[in-house]
């Protein structure tokens, strides 16, 4: 039996929920889906009608409104004793919970899975992607985060689940959430947006990034950026594509004033084309774009959206 | 209050690596090594925090083999005082690190742990969480600015959507995302210092702790390359190449 724990908002799940079912269904066995949350009725009605899902086990409590790990840890550690695998979409909120479930089982974790071989094997990547490991556990149960890029999302409907409501154990009480900044945007997502169009140190600065929304907005596309935008302070952290910013792996990347940095690449080599602008023709950036275009940012942008109509 | 930063030794972040033609893992030989940039981070965290006072003294920590020693003195030159090396040669996963760094926690003893998010060569963001559960810790990982005042750290932390604040009571564990702080570079006269810095080597035995490894490695291989390199003369071509070869675009 495998549990995942669902990434929610408290109205509908986080996409890459349903990819890290879909990495449940290659394993094989009946699948149950913990939603916890406070108010959250909906996303576990949404995890319900996910395809291939058997049960969901559903936690209301006033500290699952933004769970702490250490109040996620104990929910799913009381949970667990009949599970064989215990699933989490490797995103931020995956990443933060998983290892602590795991070392409180005293079971490895397996991170970041991209395929299952079986039922205790699998593949992912080291060194930012420049290696592909096949790992095979020797525990009895696997804690096993799921890197959304690697499995196609569960459909969002066609399941008939059941669910169940649960106790939650008490609040931990040593650790408060003060307050989230959240970047409010009308785009989708940008980890499972279709088109991201993503920005690097060829902006120059915040304001120019106004360039790309122009463009994002004619293709329905997502915002991205290198981490050399990040951390100049042109946009904000959750924008950062890359080793350790966001996976991503849409149809089309559009890698604006990049230069292709290693820990960049990892984040967006298995888009699926992948269009390079930049000044410098020898960018390394170049090298895995399928359509590469050397000249100046500041006038291919605006004639690309003008094109666009 | 004494802050331990717990730091590893990884293929430095320029190196390019190299599958093993056997598939047994990556070419890790005559490669240039250096502290995993997180960690760094962490050490330069840590030192601030004793340069502001909160901090009374900041005890490095690595696990590996005898070539960590050369890492560590990097973190006693940025400024940690003192550090101990957990030696052994036999290969170390995540669960079994935080098992001998939460016994050198209980050791020392400190209110705070501060160390990097992730190391860049295995990329599995696992034992600063893992520590923190062993030791029934709270845990703040992937920070971007760090206040401790009245017993207390106020995190802010990199999350999907932006960023979130924890208050937390101490002990606790941090974890360093990029954004929290810029480390310097260490000084001559701080390397030549740093050599003169104790540091203690310890066995993994010495601390009681198995560190057998749960998962197997069966096979490293190259990632399936992708083929780039393709040109278009200007934005129509583009346009027409997404529209009509690629078609990603309406």
């Amino acid at each position: 039996m495998i549990l995942v724990i669902a990434e929610h908002d408290g109205a509908a799940l986080k996409t890459a929920t349903r990819n890290t079912v879909a990495a449940a269904q290659k394993i094989g066995g009946p699948i149950d889906v913990l939603v916890a949350g406070h108010n959250a009725a909906l996303a576990a009605q949404a995890a319900a009608q996910v395809a291939g899902v058997a049960k969901v086990l559903h936690a209301d409590a006033p500290q699952y409104a933004a769970p702490t790990a250490e109040n996620l840890a104990a929910l799913v550690v009381g949970l667990a004793a009949p599970y064989t695998h215990i699933l989490l979409p490797a995103t931020g909120f995956g990443k933060n919970v998983a290892p602590r479930i795991a070392a409180l089982l005293d079971v490895a974790q397996i991170s970041d899975i991209i395929a299952v071989e079986s039922a205790n094997t699998f593949v992912r990547p080291i060194y930012a992607g420049n290696a592909f490991a096949t790992v095979q556990s020797k525990d009895a149960k696997m804690v096993i985060t799921v890197r959304a890029t690697g499995f196609d999302a569960a459909p969002a409907s066609g399941g008939s689940g059941t669910i169940e409501s649960i106790v939650a154990p008490a609040d931990n009480g040593r650790v408060e959430v003060l307050g989230q900044e959240l970047t409010v945007s009308d785009r989708p997502e940008l980890a499972s947006a279709r088109i991201v169009v993503s920005g690097g140190r060829g902006l120059q600065n915040g304001a120019n990034f106004k360039l790309l929304e122009a463009l994002a907005d004619k293709l329905h596309a997502a915002i991205g950026a290198s981490r050399a935008a990040v951390d100049a302070g042109y946009v904000p952290n959750d924008y950062q594509v890359g080793q350790t910013g966001k996976i991503v792996a849409p149809d089309l990347y559009i890698a604006v004033g990049i230069s292709g940095a290693i820990q960049h690449l990892a984040g967006m080599k298995d888009s699926k084309v992948i269009v390079a602008i930049n000044k410098d023709a020898d960018a390394p950036i170049f090298q895995i774009a399928d359509y590469g275009l050397v000249g100046d940012l500041f006038e291919i942008i605006p004639q690309l959206t003008a094109e666009l109509g | 209050m004494k802050v331990l930063v717990p730091i590893k030794r990884v293929v430095d972040f320029n190196v390019k690596v190299r599958v093993k033609p056997d598939g047994t893992g990556v070419d890790t030989a005559n490669v240039k090594m250096s502290m995993n940039p997180f960690d760094e981070i962490a050490v330069e965290e840590a030192v601030r925090l004793k340069e502001k006072g909160v901090a009374t003294e900041v005890i490095a920590v690595s696990c590996g083999s005898t070539a960590c020693q050369e890492t560590l003195r990097t973190a006693l030159a940025i400024g940690a005082d003192r550090a101990w090396l957990v030696e052994t040669d036999a290969e170390l996963q995540p669960l079994a690190v935080a098992k001998l760094l939460r016994a050198i926690a209980v050791k020392e003893a400190p209110q705070l742990i501060i160390m990097g998010k992730q190391a860049i060569d295995d990329d599995a963001n696992q034992t600063g969480q893992m520590l923190a559960a062993l030791l029934d810790w709270p845990q703040a990982t992937f920070a971007s600015k760090v206040d401790i005042a009245d017993g207390k750290a106020v995190v802010k932390r990199e999350i999907d959507g932006g960023l979130e604040t924890l208050s937390m009571s101490l002990p606790a564990v941090i974890t360093t995302d990029l954004r929290l702080n810029e480390p310097r570079y260490a000084t001559l006269p701080n390397i030549m210092k740093a050599k003169k810095k104790p540091l203690e080597v310890i066995k993994p035995d010495a601390l009681g702790v198995d560190i057998t490894p749960r998962l197997a490695t069966l096979k490293v291989v190259e990632p399936p390359k992708r083929k780039g390199g393709g040109r278009v003369a200007d934005a129509k071509e583009l346009v027409a190449k997404l529209r009509n070869e690629a078609k990603v675009i309406p």
